[in-house]
């Protein structure tokens, strides 16, 4: 594994029996002992402990809020400048083309945004923003910073037990907390569907702060098998899967956060990368459309899978980008993308698997409804 | 009992032979999820791949061990994919077989050189 960097619970992970495996350049837990299975459905039932430390975490700081807001607004088609103290939103960096670079979460604290990126795509990101954002803007990543995620329905009392300001935050903002005499920076967001935060930590730190909620009855270390059922499920995005620099918001059903002022006629229109390939399909509708897809019958259909509108058709009308199997759904279940004619929830469509063509619906997503802290 | 390195057990049952896949095999594998199991009365070459297992992570093909006729599969597995896990070289067996040449057994290891082939 020496040929793979490692996060500050790399040690703890090898001393609880996890399985590392090779990911986006790190080593990382793909399952403990308890298997992908049980803790998938034990961070659906109670919490589970997530290392997310392989991630990004970057600080934009500037002259004033306002600077940091609009210059950002030029890489990305999000309200940034909408953004309140404390508050943070989903977002993505776009190319001149219209396509999904990375995915990301941005949060506001103070003057500064605090930045959230997948780790494979992170170094892309840093280059990106030191050659496009002005000079007076200054863009660090936080290397000395870990991430942990606690979710689950039980994650808000582990957490507001360690500190009762944690039970005023609702989903999406963000607060400095105590946790055991660990200062770290929490969001209630995640990547489950469930309710949940996720921790900054000093990377000293992190280890004991991850056994301090390990040691909580109610919490167990959770994997990146589960991780990605868990997300399979909620109904989203896994980058370099499910969206890449090829796949617009539209398309990717992530239009929702491209919010007014950005948008046609809005205060603050355009002025980020392929704006007006964007604004061509918020007039003319994507060709394609994510959609989520329940196999009829038992055989999963995971990535790759062609799909058919005709059980004899020659030519493919979609693909699927993440599939697998669903332990809270009890069944497979997959995403992908389909020619917008055919994302009718309800359409029948066939998936080639293992050249059978077999029997698979077009469903509203999520598979399992959200329980965010409204 | 006799083991290949593809981690399948084959087990003599009268005129039969019993074909699963190993302790080993089931973890390295986690929570199997789908099977799909061959046709009783095929016929089958070595090598040809008569089982799709289907865990959590992957998809995998089980190959025949042996040339000779599919006779009986074990089709509990396809309702419960979790007896792989609970009991792999117990209940949890996929196909019975018979050997048109059942020379080629003597391929196979027995039970002391796979466990340190798998060490």
């Amino acid at each position: 594994m020496s040929d793979f960097a490692t996060t500050p619970l790399f040690a703890m992970h090898e001393a609880m029996g996890a399985k590392m495996v090779p990911f986006a350049g790190y080593s990382m837990p793909v399952q403990y002992p308890m298997g992908v299975l049980k803790e998938h459905l034990h961070t659906r039932t109670s919490a589970g402990l997530f290392d997310v430390s392989h991630m990004g975490q970057v600080r934009l700081s500037g002259p004033s809020w306002e600077a940091v807001a609009l210059a950002f607004e030029a890489l990305v088609p999000c309200d940034v400048l909408g953004l309140a103290e404390g508050r943070q939103r989903y977002g993505f960096f776009t190319n001149g083309a219209g396509g999904i670079e990375d995915d990301l979460m941005f949060a506001r604290r103070g003057d500064d945004l605090f930045l959230v990126v997948n780790a494979a795509r992170k170094a892309d990101d840093l280059a990106r923003m030191q050659t496009a954002l002005p000079d007076e803007i200054t863009v660090t990543e936080l290397k000395d910073r870990a991430l942990i995620a606690l979710q689950g329905p039980v994650a808000g009392n582990v957490v507001a037990t360690l500190d009762p300001r944690a039970g005023q935050m609702r989903f999406m903002d963000v607060a400095d907390l105590d946790l055991s005499g660990h200062a770290v920076w929490a969001s209630r967001s995640g990547y489950t569907g469930e309710d949940g935060f996720e921790i900054s930590v000093p990377a000293e730190e992190a280890e004991a702060l991850a056994r301090r909620l390990i040691g909580d009855a109610d919490v167990a270390p959770i994997g990146l098998g589960a991780r990605d059922s868990l997300r399979l499920e909620a109904g989203l995005c896994l980058y370099g899967h499910d969206i890449d620099e090829t796949t617009s918001p539209l398309a990717a059903g992530l239009g929702w956060a491209i919010q007014k002022t950005r948008r046609p006629g809005g205060v603050r229109a355009g002025g980020f990368p392929g704006a007006e390939a964007v604004f061509a399909e918020i007039e003319q509708g994507p060709e394609r459309v994510r959609v989520g897809l329940q196999p009829e019958e038992r055989a999963p259909m995971r990535e790759g899978v062609s799909l058919f509108d005709a059980e004899a058709a020659s030519a493919p009308i979609g693909t699927v980008t993440s599939g697998g199997f669903g332990p809270s759904v009890q069944g497979p279940i997959s995403m992908g993308y389909v020619a917008a004619p055919l994302a009718g929830s309800g359409t029948a469509l066939w998936g080639e698997v293992r050249g059978k063509r077999l029997a698979v619906r077009v469903v509203d997503l999520p598979f399992v409804p959200a329980r965010f802290k409204r | 009992m006799k083991f290949t390195e593809e981690h399948e057990w084959l087990r003599v049952d009268g005129d039969e032979i019993v074909v699963g896949i190993t302790t080993h095999a089931a973890e390295q594998l986690g929570d199997v999820v789908f099977i799909e199991l061959p046709d009783e009365g095929v016929t089958v070459s070595k090598d040809d791949e008569v089982v799709v297992i289907e865990s959590v992570k992957a998809a995998s093909d089980i190959l025949a061990p042996l040339d000779g006729e599919i006779t009986e599969v074990n089709t509990a597995l396809t309702d419960n994919p979790a007896a792989v896990n609970d009991d792999p070289q117990g209940e949890a067996w996929f196909f019975k077989m018979t050997a048109s040449d059942p020379s080629q057994m003597e391929d196979y290891m027995d039970e002391a050189t796979y466990q340190k082939f798998i060490a």
